[in-house]
């Protein structure tokens, strides 16, 4: 098995060995899910602890059904009860969490970067649950696991990734897996919501989204945040309706057994129609299901790789 | 005291001069002879002297900072740095737009400063933007040129009556060149790197567009403009333009401008955050020819000390700056010196006799007898390397940690006292 790392920050420095690796690992667990008793006594005795500095319902509840579902001792916690409104720093909120021995600190954070902060202050093994509009490795995984279980084959794939890419840690994560296992990625949006080079990571730049939906096997929609429009990235929703919305009638110009996706939570009527996202195509709360596999297996293989640290340690 | 530099390689880019032999300094100045015996002599072998090294652009962050920084540590750092004169920036607290605080850092200076202080005054009161400071007051008690350094004037009306208004001082107006909407929100340069690392960008644009117009209203006013710490392609090319028009334009680039990209962000190390922020290759080599041909005319720190809990924020949350003094001869001798970009002559000559030439410092940056007697020693073979340990100044937020250098100062002479040298370190 290759999988040897302290920390998961990001999909970029994993190569499609150690991504392999995680799906594979990712499927057993989520057999487990349909039996009576879904639990694995993996990280029995292991403390992992949630620091989402960012408010998040479905990730970190997903994160804490994985630690729970391995037997792990499960500790959240939430800027509002931490100590971060009394001041203390990102690093020394985490060294707390490392002297009450936490094995693992899944971490969210506003800040691109506060991950790689305290993988390197830290022994304990960082997981990014998402950090600024760098990497949400995990979701990536889950993404990845989703088209491999529907589509048995990544290579070849034509992906789309549909809306703010600029601010979207989910389509990096995306594009980072999808392009080393081969997969055609597009990405459309308009063009204040697409980095200027984004292309040179090997994507297919699209303004249209007629245009870009025509032959894709999966439509990966992310979610559009209001605020964007404050900021001056397009005149309005009604028109970014208009522009950028998944449609039954612009579905029908992908390839017909296409799949939909959505990282949540949705805007319905806004960046997804909801008949669509209520469609047969729609694999969105499936997506929901392999998330927790592949954090099970995530948190699994981290936990192994420290089991081996620290017995090379005592040698 | 009576001081006598024995067979050493003077060099003086305000002569033309690169020969071996001695220096004397009697009353704090260069003279041609001692009126008597030296009472010290120093060996000068295998040395050279230049002219004290002046850095126009620096942080001393005193008064109301005193955590980053203080005028004698950061005085302590520039001696270290074989710096003998720094100009000091006004964005202290509070901001150093009237006399009083003009007249407390000289103050300060004076008792506890271990190289020359020159104040910066602010351009507008408070550094608002809106109203002009009181300069006439403010170059009587002392400043050597205006700035807002870090909040530059948006009102181009303002920054026209400031190049207008200046004028009759014989000021130079520093201009810190940025869009502040432009480059909202951004950490770091613009681009490739920022894109994949996450973190908004700072368009090269945003500084282009202010150094365009601000070259655009010393054309307009005839002012003296000297644009700070230049960064970009696109700005050398503007400031070279400028000049080929005659106009009074001047300007600065930082060493870590010719040595570092945005490259070294990857790892989210604070120590490469700086505004304005690490540029690519492309503007390194621009930064270099700028050099090379003569656009840029000094080479400044930009020395901004932060504590250590600021800079062990995340990146997003950290300040921007770095420490200067210390490394700043080093890089110029292993990264233009070195590496052929200048001649020895022509990069002194951007510490030394082109600061003071701009800014009229009457008696520096030159070794000619009769001027005062700031001088620096340097050993090219001198191998050094700079230990987090070793720095003086108060904080250590330097990007160059653990770099290996050769050729460093070996001995700092201000006004003729021997304040530092390798060897024994600050002399009291």
């Amino acid at each position: 098995m290759s999988f040897n790392r302290k920390d998961l920050l990001g999909l970029e420095h994993l190569d499609k060995k150690e991504i392999q690796t995680i799906i594979d690992a990712a499927k057993p667990f989520k057999n487990m899910f349909t039996r009576s008793i879904k639990k694995a006594p993996a990280l029995i005795g292991k403390t992992v602890v949630t620091l989402f500095c960012e408010p998040s319902t479905r990730t970190r509840t997903s994160f804490e059904i994985a630690a729970k579902r391995l037997s792990a001792d499960v500790v959240s916690i939430a800027p509002k009860t931490s100590s971060f409104v009394k001041g203390e720093s990102l690093v020394d909120t985490a060294k707390t969490l490392e002297a009450m021995k936490a094995d693992i600190i899944i971490i969210r954070h506003t800040c691109a970067g506060a991950p790689e902060l305290l993988a390197k202050n830290l022994n304990a093994s960082i997981v990014n649950a998402g950090d600024g509009f760098h990497e949400h490795p995990t979701q990536g995984l889950l993404d990845l696991y989703t088209m491999y279980d529907k589509k048995k084959k990544i290579e070849g794939l034509k992906v789309l990734l549909v809306g703010d890419i600029l601010h979207s840690r989910v389509a990096r994560s995306n594009i980072w897996a999808l392009t080393k296992f081969g997969a055609k990625v597009r990405v459309v949006g308009p063009p204040t919501l697409i980095p200027k080079r984004i292309s040179e990571l090997g994507v297919e730049v699209y303004y249209d989204l007629d245009e870009a939906i025509k032959d894709v096997d999966v439509v990966n929609i992310l979610r559009i945040q209001m605020e964007r429009q404050q900021g001056g990235f397009f005149p309005s929703i009604h028109e970014y309706n208009e522009l950028y919305q998944v449609t039954e009638k612009r579905l029908a110009k992908a390839k017909p057994d296409v799949l939909i996706m959505h990282p949540g939570p949705m805007n319905r009527g806004i960046e997804i129609d909801s008949e669509v996202a209520d469609s047969p195509a729609s694999v969105i709360n499936e997506q929901v299901t392999n998330g927790i596999a592949v954090r099970m297996a995530v948190l699994h293989l981290l936990a192994l790789a420290r089991n081996k640290q620290g017995r090379k340690h005592t040698c | 005291m009576l001081i006598q530099i024995k067979n050493i390689r003077i060099v003086d880019p305000t002569c033309k001069i690169d020969k071996v032999g001695d220096i004397f300094i009697e009353n704090g100045k260069i003279v041609d002879k001692l009126s008597d015996k030296p009472e010290k002599i120093i060996d000068g072998k295998n040395k050279v002297a230049v002219p004290g090294l002046i850095d126009v652009h620096s942080h001393l962050r005193e008064p109301g900072q005193e955590e980053k920084e203080t005028i004698k540590t950061g005085t302590m750092a520039a001696a270290k740095g074989g710096i003998t004169t720094v100009f000091c920036m006004p964005n202290t607290k509070p901001v150093t737009d009237n006399a009083p605080s003009v007249e407390y850092i000289l103050m300060k200076a004076q008792k506890e400063g271990k190289v020359n202080v020159f104040p910066i005054g602010c351009i507008t009161k408070g550094s608002q933007g809106e109203e002009l400071a009181e300069i006439g007051i403010l170059k009587k008690a002392g400043i050597v040129a205006v700035s807002d350094d870090g909040v530059p004037v948006a009102n181009s009306q303002v920054m026209r009556r400031a190049l207008d208004y200046t004028k009759m001082f014989d000021l130079a107006v520093i201009s810190h060149c940025e869009d502040k909407q432009l480059s909202k929100n951004g950490v770091m340069n613009a681009g490739k790197n920022s894109m994949i690392f996450g973190l908004r960008g700072i368009p090269n644009q945003s500084e282009e567009i202010m150094v365009s117009r601000d070259i655009m209203l010393c054309e307009l006013t005839g002012g003296k403009l000297h644009i700070a710490h230049v960064s970009t392609a696109g700005s050398v090319e503007l400031v070279r333009q400028a000049k080929k028009k005659g106009l009074n334009v001047t300007c600065e680039t930082c060493p870590h401008y010719f040595s570092l990209t945005d490259d070294y962000v990857q790892n989210y190390d604070t120590n490469f955050k700086m505004n304005p922020p690490l540029r690519t290759h492309k503007d390194v080599e621009a930064i270099k020819e700028g050099l090379k041909d003569g656009t840029i005319d000094c080479i400044a720190t930009d020395h901004a000390p932060h504590t250590q809990e600021e800079k062990s924020k995340e990146f997003d949350n950290a300040p921007f700056g770095i420490i200067g003094f210390e490394t700043a001869l080093c890089l110029v001798l292993s990264e233009l010196v070195d590496k052929k970009v200048l001649t020895f002559e022509q990069a002194i000559a951007k510490m030394t006799t082109n600061p003071a030439k701009i800014f009229s410092l009457d008696g520096r940056g030159t070794l000619k007898p009769g001027s005062i007697a700031d001088i620096t020693i340097i050993d090219l073979d001198q191998k050094y390397e700079f230990k987090k340990e070793d720095i003086l100044s108060k904080s250590k937020n330097s990007p160059f940690i653990g770099r290996k250098f050769k050729g460093c100062a070996v001995m700092t002479i201000v006004g003729g006292k021997i304040v530092w040298t390798l060897k024994d370190g600050i002399i009291n």
